[in-house]
């Protein structure tokens, strides 16, 4: 199959591209940027007029809920779901039931995402057993069967010293442990971010300080045992700053955000939407805008959609009761476009940061358009606009702060290794 | 932000959900309302028959003694029909969810839902889930709003001080997990008290507190100096001792209402308290029965207050 993707603005931030330019696939990968091969012909033509073509979108948290949650969602579904969202290669956190704790179940996840032939999914494999925080996996194995990291997701590890075992374990072997500062004791209960809002609603919160008291640690111990450690989801303006110190320090660190935090406050509950009920928190305006600042100026490495789908029972409850988590795949590049847009982040400089960025911490080579590439590709139009509405949305969570939201920018074709797995 | 859904479009009240909010002519034609329901209450026959034929729900997803009754009282004698259910007992064990028992209940032509759960959110939550023509009344969501007790506070205020802008008003104790004390605030700024202050250790005191428009305080002496009203708010049993809190004793000597630390207050101070209380802990018996104490006529008031405001959104 030999594609010619033509008319498009070819923006690639590993090459520093930014012209406009026909891209030819053949044998499912670039061909050419340009000039056509010698002899090329196109068994299939996509214009790409008014549109931009970039490295396929790389997602550093996507919960495809399975094995265990596919009430909620299937992997199918949450496939579709990212390619429509222009998404070629995703890390699915290990939060399943049971979590990703065994080379079995991340065989079986890898095997059933393979034969979709759809985005290549890579697993961050638990931590520790169960999640518990308590004994290390196989990390070793857990490699071998897929893993490309190995995370708590949003299970703390209260005892210190297991924190330290399990980093100087992973560093044995050179994985990077993936960590979302929290403090479970501070944390506690808390479901609001503990400022004006939370005390007006009178909502259980979670200060500032459940992230960087947390933080503080993980930093002291990545200079102490060398580990390598990427910081997931950081939403308190001091943690930024944390981050920034330790980088110019030298810290073998790396961290990302997730799209809600980017553009949202904890005003926007509003009167208890459900929606608005993430991990972490949703902080204070101060937070959010350091955190804009902070995704521009590099402190922060990556964007990535924090994908929860949620079913309608778990946010038809009380605020406090309800399920925390957001759908995101089919948001994660309008969001970036929206936050490019309001900050003057130049394009190549946003779109860097959903794909090169992602994939180097992923330790991919993925996120461009070199020659000799697979070709993992998204064409969307930049100007198109579009509603947020459940029936917008692939995904079987439809749970999203955005409902109801105008977009701009929509995906019109992503292709993974040369095939074509969605057009819109 | 969506639009103020205790409002209807024309700007009356559909719901009472919490003060926060809330203009205060609404405020106003709700204290003047329950004035006229005072003599119902104490006319031979207790009964007016604005809300004949209605059917009201009390929800109580929380135990409630007091506020259960006043409210099945107040329905009463406006001559609705009152159904008592407390869920926690029932549905919620076998696994139906909160909009579930509501839509059921809706199936039963319920006209009002008084509701009280332990969630903060609760009725904001059920209230925007109803048919058109029910009406929600928060009876207390988690740590969030207690309206009709915030409004029955003023009301008390109002009838031993006649005015509003020249008061201080202190309320002391655990303003964090009190709905009460949020919605008293709410009743207070926005009817032109000029000083509200709330007294209490740090522990006990939301973060953001000062933003909702209150001086904070930590003495008592301090706090209570020429106030002309002292609330004093319920100290729960399993606060008393850990870490908000090392005992009670130790509250009561720096936090317990006793006659001396009344004497801070302006001679003419009144004495609240939104009950149950525990005597020897928040407040000594000599406060509590003493001569400047009107925690029984709160009561009394809680009544005509709920009276009014079941009657006013049955008319809107």
């Amino acid at each position: 199959m030999k594609i010619q993707i033509k008319n498009g603005r070819v923006i690639d931030p590993k090459h520093g591209l930014d012209t406009h330019a026909d891209v030819y696939i053949a044998a499912g990968k670039i061909a050419a940027i340009g000039d056509a091969p010698k002899g090329f012909q196109a068994n299939r033509v996509i214009d790409a007029s008014g549109c931009i073509v970039c490295p396929g979108l790389v997602d550093l948290a996507a919960r495809l809920r399975e094995p265990g949650f596919e009430y909620k969602a299937t992997l199918e579904s949450e496939m579709d779901a990212a390619c429509a969202g222009g998404i070629t290669s995703l890390a699915c956190p290990p939060d399943t039931d049971p979590p990703l704790d065994e080379p079995g179940l991340v065989e079986m996840l890898k095997f059933r995402a393979q034969n979709l032939n759809q985005a290549h999914v890579y697993p961050i494999g638990a931590l520790t057993q169960k999640l518990e925080g308590a004994r290390l996996t196989e990390m070793a194995e857990l490699r071998d069967a897929g893993c490309v990291g190995f995370s708590q997701a949003d299970a703390a590890i209260t005892d210190t010293q297991v924190l330290v075992r399990a980093l100087e374990y992973a560093a044995t072997f050179g994985f990077t442990v993936w960590l979302r500062p929290q403090d479970a004791y501070l944390a506690k209960g808390g479901v609001a971010h503990d400022g004006f809002v939370a005390t007006r609603l009178g909502l259980p919160a979670i200060p500032a300080s459940a992230e960087t008291v947390a933080l503080a640690t993980i930093l002291l111990l990545v200079k102490e045992t060398g580990a390598s450690v990427h910081l997931c989801r950081l939403s308190a303006a001091e943690s930024l700053a944390m981050v920034r110190r330790a980088k110019s320090d030298g810290l073998k660190v790396s961290c990302d955000v997730g799209i809600n935090h980017l553009h949202l406050t904890e005003m926007d509950i509003g009167y208890f939407d459900p929606n608005y009920h993430l991990i972490p928190p949703l902080r204070g305006l101060r937070d959010r805008d350091a955190i804009r600042a902070a995704l521009a100026d590099g402190t922060v490495d990556a964007l990535c959609s924090d994908h929860t789908p949620v079913d309608e029972d778990g946010k038809q409850m009380p605020f406090g009761e309800s399920e925390p988590g957001a759908t995101g795949l089919e948001l994660l590049l309008p969001l970036t476009l929206k936050w490019a847009r309001e900050h003057h982040v130049a394009l190549p400089d946003a779109l860097a940061r959903i794909t090169l960025h992602p994939a180097q911490i992923l330790g991919l080579n993925a996120g461009h358009l070199g020659v000799g590439q697979a070709a993992d590709v998204c064409v969307f139009n930049p100007e198109t606009q579009w509603i947020v509405a459940a029936s917008a949305l692939k995904s079987q969570g439809k749970n999203t702060p955005f409902l109801g939201y105008e977009m701009q920018g929509k995906v019109r074709a992503t292709l993974v290794d040369g095939h074509v797995v969605f057009e819109g | 932000m969506s639009p103020n859904p205790q409002l209807n479009k024309d700007g009356g009240l559909r719901h009472l959900l919490t003060i926060d909010g809330l203009p205060r002519a609404i405020l106003t034609h709700i204290l003047d309302t329950a004035e006229s329901f005072i003599t119902v209450s104490e006319q031979e026959v207790k009964k007016v028959p604005l809300l004949r034929g209605k059917a009201i729900f009390n929800l109580f997803f929380e135990p409630s003694t007091r506020t259960r009754t006043t409210f099945e009282i107040a329905a009463k004698r406006l001559s609705a029909d009152v159904i008592n259910l407390n869920i926690n007992a029932s549905s919620q064990s076998k696994g139906e969810t909160l909009l579930d028992t509501v839509d059921n209940l809706s199936a039963m032509q319920a006209d009002m839902f008084v509701v009280r759960h332990a969630q903060s959110g609760a009725a904001h939550m059920i209230a925007r889930h109803v048919a058109p023509h029910i009406h929600v009344v928060n009876a207390g969501d988690g740590r969030h709003a207690h309206p009709t007790q915030g409004l029955l506070d003023v009301f008390t205020i109002r009838k031993y001080k006649g005015e509003f802008h020249n008061l201080r008003v202190a309320i002391v104790g655990d303003v964090l997990h009190s709905r009460v004390a949020r919605s008293q605030i709410h009743a207070l700024t926005t009817l032109g008290v000029p000083e509200v202050r709330v007294i209490a250790p740090k522990t006990l005191l939301p973060t953001a507190v000062e933003q909702m428009g209150v001086q904070v305080y930590h003495d008592m002496g301090q706090g209570l100096k020429d106030v002309d009203v002292v609330i004093m708010l319920r100290l729960q049993n399993e606060r008393m001792r850990g870490a908000l809190l090392p005992s009670a004793q130790e509250y009561f000597k720096y936090y317990g209402l006793t006659p001396d630390k009344l004497a801070h207050a302006h001679p003419d101070a009144i004495v609240m308290h939104p009950g149950p209380m525990n005597r020897g802990v928040e407040i000594d018996s000599a406060v509590a029965d003493g001569k400047q104490s009107v925690i029984l006529p709160q009561v009394t008031y809680g009544i005509a207050v709920r009276m009014a405001v079941m009657s006013i959104l049955a008319g809107n």
